[in-house]
C-alpha cells in the first residue's frame, strides 16, 4: 500500500509501483476528470499538480509520488468552479468537446500561479503540451488573458 | 446493475430509470437548486423529446451527440424558443437509441454531416410549440377561459387575469391531451432566444471534469479491458497464448472477441500490461504487401477510367477535345490527397454489460441506431433488448460513425459475466482508424480568348465510404459524399463535367470532417487559381467575374478579400483565397502567409460565410475556429503512411497536429441572413488547404498539388 495526499485528503492505494499516477487518480480513486490521450506525455490531456508544478500524470509511476507532495486534480482545482481560470473559461465558452479541458486548465492555473501576469511567449510556452482537436486555442489564449484579470482584482469582502 | 453514481458534484444526477433503461443523466448549470416540488406524480412524455418531471422540471432528450460542436445547447434552444422557457430551466439528457429520433436528412439517428440544426429546425420548433400549445390548453380547460387569450413566461401559462400555472401544475392533464397537428411557428422576428449569443449549457461540466465522456463510465463490478488488434490491417488472430498474461496482476481473464483478443484486468493499466504479454501469432491477411507508393499508383491508373457522371451541363468533353486538337487554352492538371487519420483526443471505447436478458452499451457514438444493432449482434440478442447509453464524446469528426470498437467491449462482458469497459491506447487509435479516403483527381479547363473558362471537367478518384457503410445511398455507382464541392461548382462556365470513379485500396475508409468537400475543395479552388494565373487575372476579381448568378457566393467572397485586406496586404504578406458552399453555408477564406527562407508562416485565416440563420451565433464562430485548427494540422502535415499494411504513424509524435504557439490569428465574419440554417461543424474545415496553397503560389509561384505541404518542404 502507498500513501498519497491528493486533493488535501490522505488516501491509501494499493497498485505496482510502475502505473502511472493517471490510472491511479482514475481506476483507484474514481477521479475521472483527469483524462487520458496518449499515454507518452504529448498530449496534455493527463495533466495534474505536483506541489503546484503541472505534470503529465500518464507517465509519472506513482511510486515516484511520496505522501508528502500535494496532488491536485482538476477536482481539487475548486469546490465550486470559481478559480479564475474556471471562470474565464465559463465566460468566454472556452471548452468545445471538452476533452482537454482539464489539462487546459490545470496548465493555465499552474502558469498564473508562478506569472500573474503572463506574456505571450509564456502562454505559448506553458500551453504548447497541451493538444486541444477542437481548436479551441484561441480562447484558450483569451481565456488565460482573463483568468489573469480576474485573479488581479480585490477579492470580495 | 446499477450506475456507481458520481456525486463529486450536486448537478450530477447518476442514475436514472428512462425509457426501459439507465441513462447517465448530467445535469446543467444552473440546474443545482432544488427545484420546486410541484412536478406530476410521475413523469409525463409531451413528445418524443420533451418531459415534464416529477420535480416540475422540463427535460429535454436531446438525440443528437455532443461532440464538441454545441447541439447540447443549440437544440435546447430551438425548444425555448416555442417553449417559452429559458434554455438554462431545461435539463438535457441524452436520449436513448430509437426510430423516432431519426435524423430525416440521412436516415438513421445520427450525428454527422452538418446535419443537426438542419434536420431539427422545424422539427424541435414544432416539438416546441406542440407542447406549449398542450399546457397552454390545459391550463385554459382548468380556468375555464380560452386557451387564445392565454400566454406562456418562463415556464408558466398565463391567465388572461394574471393568474398563473406552472408547466409542472397542468402536465397530467396537457398529456392526456391530443398532439396538435397544425401549430404556427414564431417568425423570424419575434424570436427572443434563436440567434442570440447562448452560453453553452455543457461549459460547467467541462471545466471542473464531471462530464462524462464514454471512458469515465463507472458500473458496479465494473472490468476493464484492453484490446489486441492485428497490426496488419485486415488481419486476424492465427493463434496466441495467454499463459505469461493470465499470471499477471489483476487479470481475471483473456477472451477471444470478433475484433482482436481482449484481457480483461481490475484496472485498465494492469490489463493493457497484460495485453502486451500476450503471445500472438497473427495471420496478416491480404493486405501485407500495401503501401501508400502502391495506393497512390493504384488512383493514378484508376483515374484513367473514364468514371460515372455526376454533372454534365452541355458538352466538356467536346470543349476539351478540340482545345487539344489545336484550338488552344487548354489547362490542365493532377492533385493528390493522402490518407488521414480522425485522432479524437479521446480514445476509442466502449462500457459493456451482458446478462441473460438483455445488454447495455455505454458508448460514445454518432449513431445510436447502428451502435444497437452491433452490440445486438455481437450479443446474441434481439436490437430491441439493447439499451444505448450516449455520453458525451471526446471529439467526433466522424470516427465515432464508426462502430468497431463496440463488439470486443460486448463480447467481453458476455464472456466474463461482468461489466466490461474496453479502451484502446492512443497507437491502437491512431493505427486502427477508418482513415479519411486518399484521392488522385485531375481537373481541365478551357479557357476562351478572354481568360474566361467554357469547358471545366473535374474527374474523381477515391475509395468509397459510403458503399461499405451506407450501400443504399450509392446512385448509379456514384457516392454522394464523394462528389462533394465539386457537383456544386459556382462559376458561371458553360460545359460543366464532373466524374467520379470509384476504385477501392484494401482497407476501409471512413467519413472525416468535411468529408470529400476536403478533397474536392484543395482540388477546385486551387485550380481556379491556376486558371487565374493562366488568364493573367487577380484571383479574387476572376473567380467574382463568374459569380453574377451566385450572390450568396459573391457576397462572401467580398466580405472575406475586403476584410483581409485582399487589395493592400501587409507588407511582406501573400494572401491566398478559397469559395466554397457545403452543408447549405457559404463560405470564403483568405489566408494570410509568409514564406522566408522557404519556411511557410501561417499568419491568420479570414472566413466570411453566410450560414443562414444562425441559431446560436457564439456556436457559428466556435466552429469556423475548431474547424481552420483541424484543416489546417491536415494541410500542414496530416499524412497515414502504410507499409506491408500497418499505419507507421502511432501517437502525437509521428502523426503531428497544430500546439497553441503554432496557432495563426482566425476571423470570422459571419453575414446576416433569415435563410434557412446551413450547417456549420464542419465546412471551413475544407477551405483551408486551397487558400493557404493558393497564398503560397502567390509568395513562391509554386504551385503545390498534394498534401500535406510538408511533403513540399515548406511546412
Amino acid at each position: 500500500m502507498q500513501k498519497l495526499n491528493v486533493n488535501g485528503r490522505v488516501v491509501e492505494v494499493d497498485a505496482e509501483p510502475d502505473t502511472p499516477l493517471l490510472w491511479v487518480l482514475r481506476d483507484t480513486l474514481g477521479l475521472t476528470g483527469t483524462k487520458f490521450g496518449c499515454g507518452a506525455a504529448l498530449c496534455g490531456a493527463c495533466t495534474v499538480h505536483v506541489d503546484g508544478e503541472p505534470v503529465r500524470s500518464c507517465v509519472l509511476p506513482v511510486s515516484a509520488v511520496t505522501d508528502t507532495q500535494r496532488i491536485t486534480t482538476i477536482e481539487g482545482l475548486s469546490s465550486d468552479r470559481s478559480h479564475p481560470v474556471q471562470q474565464a473559461w465559463l465566460e468566454i465558452d472556452v471548452p468545445q468537446c471538452g476533452y482537454c479541458q482539464s489539462g487546459q486548465i490545470m496548465s493555465a492555473a499552474a502558469l498564473l500561479a508562478r506569472s500573474p501576469q503572463p506574456t505571450d511567449a509564456e502562454i505559448d510556452a506553458a500551453l504548447a503540451g497541451n493538444l486541444c482537436r477542437c481548436g479551441t486555442y484561441q480562447r484558450i489564449r483569451a481565456g488565460i488573458r482573463r483568468a489573469a484579470e480576474i485573479a488581479a482584482r480585490p477579492a470580495k469582502s | 446493475m446499477n450506475v456507481m453514481t458520481m456525486h463529486r458534484r450536486d448537478f450530477l444526477t447518476g442514475a436514472l430509470a428512462v425509457s426501459g433503461g439507465l441513462v447517465l443523466a448530467v445535469g446543467l448549470p444552473g440546474c443545482g437548486r432544488k427545484p420546486a416540488a410541484t412536478g406530476p406524480a410521475a413523469p409525463v412524455d409531451l413528445n418524443a423529446w420533451l418531459q415534464v418531471g416529477t420535480d416540475g422540471t422540463v427535460r429535454f432528450w436531446c438525440d443528437r451527440s455532443e461532440m464538441g460542436q454545441g447541439v447540447y445547447t443549440a437544440l435546447p434552444m430551438l425548444i425555448a424558443e416555442e417553449l417559452g422557457v429559458a434554455p438554462e430551466a431545461i435539463r438535457v439528457e441524452f436520449a436513448p437509441a430509437g426510430e423516432q429520433f431519426t435524423n430525416n436528412l440521412l436516415g438513421t439517428q445520427i450525428t454527422g454531416g452538418s446535419t443537426s440544426v438542419r434536420d431539427a429546425w422545424v422539427k424541435l420548433r414544432t416539438a416546441g410549440a406542440q407542447a406549449r400549445e398542450m399546457l397552454v390548453a390545459a391550463a385554459a380547460a382548468e380556468w375555464g377561459v380560452a386557451p387564445g387569450d392565454c400566454r406562456v413566461e418562463g415556464g408558466s401559462v398565463v391567465a388572461p387575469d394574471g393568474g398563473r400555472l406552472p408547466y409542472a401544475a397542468v402536465a397530467e392533464a396537457a398529456g392526456r391531451l391530443p398532439v396538435p397537428q397544425d401549430v404556427a411557428l414564431k417568425p423570424a422576428s419575434a424570436f427572443t432566444v434563436i440567434g442570440r449569443p447562448q452560453r453553452r449549457l455543457d461549459t460547467g461540466a467541462k471545466v471542473d471534469g464531471s462530464a462524462v465522456y464514454g471512458i469515465d463510465v463507472r458500473l458496479d463490478g465494473l472490468l476493464h479491458g484492453a484490446l489486441a488488434q492485428p497490426p496488419t490491417l485486415g488481419g486476424r488472430v492465427r493463434s496466441f497464448d495467454a499463459t505469461a498474461a493470465k499470471a499477471m496482476p489483476g487479470v481475471r481473464d483473456v477472451v477471444q472477441t470478433s475484433t482482436g483478443i481482449v484481457v480483461v484486468a481490475n484496472t485498465w493499466w494492469r490489463a493493457r500490461k497484460a495485453r502486451d504479454a500476450l503471445r500472438i501469432e497473427w495471420d496478416p491477411g491480404p493486405n501485407s504487401a500495401l503501401d501508400t507508393d502502391a495506393v497512390m499508383r493504384g488512383l493514378r491508373a484508376a483515374a484513367s477510367a473514364e468514371g460515372q457522371v455526376a454533372r454534365n451541363d452541355g458538352d466538356a468533353p467536346a470543349a476539351i477535345a478540340a482545345a487539344r486538337r489545336g484550338a488552344g487554352g487548354l489547362v490542365s492538371a493532377g492533385y493528390e490527397l493522402p490518407l488521414l487519420a480522425h485522432a479524437t483526443l479521446e480514445p476509442q471505447n466502449c462500457t459493456a454489460v451482458v446478462t441473460a436478458d438483455g445488454c447495455d452499451v455505454y458508448v460514445p457514438t454518432q449513431t445510436q441506431l447502428i451502435a444497437r444493432a452491433t452490440a445486438a449482434a455481437a450479443a446474441g440478442l434481439p436490437p430491441e433488448k439493447v439499451r444505448v447509453h450516449t455520453t458525451f464524446l471526446g471529439g467526433g469528426f466522424g470516427r465515432r460513425l464508426e462502430v468497431d470498437f463496440i463488439p470486443a467491449a460486448v463480447e467481453a462482458s458476455k464472456a466474463v459475466g461482468a461489466p466490461v469497459k474496453v479502451l484502446w491506447t492512443r497507437e491502437d487509435d491512431t493505427t486502427h482508424d477508418a482513415y479519411r479516403p486518399p484521392a488522385f483527381n485531375r481537373v481541365s479547363a478551357v479557357l476562351g480568348a478572354d481568360g474566361r473558362p467554357t469547358a471545366w471537367h473535374l474527374h474523381l478518384t477515391s475509395p468509397s465510404i459510403t458503399a461499405r457503410m451506407f450501400p443504399a445511398a450509392v446512385e448509379n455507382a456514384v457516392d454522394p459524399f464523394a462528389i462533394e464541392a465539386a457537383t456544386n461548382y459556382p462559376y458561371d462556365v458553360p460545359n460543366v463535367r464532373v466524374t467520379y470513379n470509384r476504385h477501392e485500396i484494401g482497407i476501409d475508409v471512413g467519413y472525416w470532417r468535411s468529408v470529400s468537400h476536403a478533397l474536392n475543395c484543395f482540388v477546385a479552388e486551387s485550380f481556379m487559381d491556376e486558371l487565374a494565373a493562366a488568364a493573367g487575372r487577380d484571383p479574387v476579381a476572376y473567380r467574382l467575374a463568374l459569380l453574377d448568378r451566385q450572390p450568396r457566393f459573391a457576397a462572401v467572397l467580398r466580405r472575406a478579400a475586403d476584410e483581409a485586406g485582399w487589395a493592400m496586404p501587409p507588407a511582406g504578406h501573400s494572401l491566398g483565397v478559397a469559395l466554397m458552399e457545403g452543408y447549405g453555408t457559404y463560405m470564403a477564406m483568405v489566408a494570410d502567409v509568409t514564406v522566408e527562407d522557404g519556411r511557410l508562416k501561417v499568419h491568420a485565416l479570414h472566413c466570411a460565410l453566410d450560414c443562414g440563420q444562425a441559431v446560436n451565433p457564439d456556436t457559428v464562430v466556435a466552429q469556423v475556429e475548431s474547424s481552420v485548427v483541424f484543416g489546417l494540422s491536415a494541410a500542414l502535415w496530416g499524412r497515414i503512411d502504410l507499409k506491408d499494411g500497418q499505419v507507421q504513424q502511432r501517437n502525437f509524435d509521428t502523426y503531428r497536429v497544430l500546439r497553441l504557439p503554432e496557432l495563426p490569428r482566425i476571423v470570422t465574419y459571419v453575414l446576416d441572413s433569415t435563410a434557412e440554417p446551413g450547417g456549420i461543424g464542419e465546412p471551413a474545415t475544407a477551405l483551408v488547404a486551397p487558400a493557404v496553397a493558393n497564398a503560397v503560389y502567390r509568395a513562391t509561384e509554386r504551385r503545390l498539388r498534394s498534401l500535406p505541404l510538408s511533403l513540399h518542404g515548406i511546412a
